[in-house]
């Protein structure tokens, strides 16, 4: 993919490069609620068509089926500068279609998988998914008013995961708290990528 | 002669839960791949120039993508303010882009992203908001 604008007007500035973070999670877990806290706009909706390619592909008869979905995401922006754009994206986790995620997952620099301690299960698939491709995620535990307060040791024991992916607890409608859980993010897959 | 009655102005058939009068391919004549670009949802699009005042063979939503355009603009954030299909903007995005009417950038892949000076700009910028 060529990175620099792909018109003859050469003359122009250099765009920013833009960079894309997920926030996973189930119904009413609170990715519309961080994604706003942080954003710089209020959170717009889009929609993009999910194409399950891999499946149903038939060699000997050369036909391919291919399944298609659309989910609708909220997403914020948040600009640094004239040298980067940050597109936050709240895709929708418990959602039986996940393997079909690619093409929202390719190029993200990571994902913060948001949990509910009410309904923990609801996360599970998410987190899979991200230890599957290999994209660098964190758990952060939004904490409901009136729901039963965990540790994070505790959801990190609950949740079965790998002992070096953080595990935070958060207040999504906080902007300083949902900084953290960003920040937190980010720092983690800047881990993973200088260790390869 | 006679003619059937007269139906209440007021009692339309046709309102919002029933969907978009002008379907998205009419507005892409039926087309569903982009001419050109891959127009990934964070690919940012910023328009060369104002719209055209003569504009043959440009539709309405063409325009309306190169007023919004005037700064930069990813694909979502187009299809957010338009209220179109990430389909029909990204064919949309390719005539325009064929035409020169706006330039594209697309991210970068997931190979190139080993740029560890991003990811502590990105902190920065963080700590900074």
């Amino acid at each position: 993919m060529a990175s620099a604008p792909s018109s003859a007007a050469g003359t122009r500035r250099r765009m920013p490069t833009a960079i894309k973070i997920l926030v996973a999670g189930g119904f009413g877990a609170g990715k519309t609620t961080l994604v706003g806290a942080v954003s710089e706009t209020e959170p717009l909706r889009t929609e993009e068509v999910l194409t399950d390619r891999g499946v149903g592909v038939d060699d000997i008869e050369g036909v391919e089926t291919k399944r298609t979905t659309t989910v609708a995401m909220d997403f914020g922006r948040i600009t640094f500068g004239d040298e980067f754009v940050l597109y936050l994206f709240g895709t929708p986790g418990q959602e039986r279609f996940w393997f079909m995620w690619d093409e929202v997952a390719l190029g993200a620099l990571g994902a913060v998988v948001l949990a509910d301690t009410r309904r923990l299960a609801d996360c599970f698939p998410a987190i899979d998914y991200f230890e599957r491709r290999g994209t660098p995620f964190i758990v952060a535990v939004n904490c409901f008013e009136g729901a039963q307060r965990y540790e994070a040791d505790e959801v990190k024991q609950a949740l079965q995961i790998g002992p070096g992916i953080p595990v935070l607890l958060c207040d999504a409608r906080r902007k300083e708290s949902s900084k953290e859980v960003l920040i937190t993010l980010v720092q983690h897959a800047m881990k993973m990528r200088a260790a390869r | 002669m006679t003619y059937p009655p007269q139906e209440p102005e007021n009692e339309r058939w046709l309102d919002e839960s029933a969907g978009p009068l002008v379907r998205p391919y009419v507005m892409t004549s039926g087309r569903l791949q982009p001419v050109r670009g891959e127009f990934d949802l964070i690919t940012l699009v910023e328009a060369t120039g104002p719209a055209p005042s003569v504009a043959i063979g440009l539709g309405p939503e063409h325009l309306a993508i190169i007023r919004l355009c005037q700064t930069l603009m990813s694909v979502a954030e187009i299809t957010a303010h338009l209220d179109l299909p990430t389909g029909t903007v990204r064919v949309l995005l390719g005539d325009l882009l064929d035409k020169g009417l706006v330039t594209v950038q697309e991210p970068q892949p997931e190979i190139d992203m080993q740029d560890l000076r991003m990811y502590q700009a990105v902190i920065d910028g963080l700590r900074a908001l």
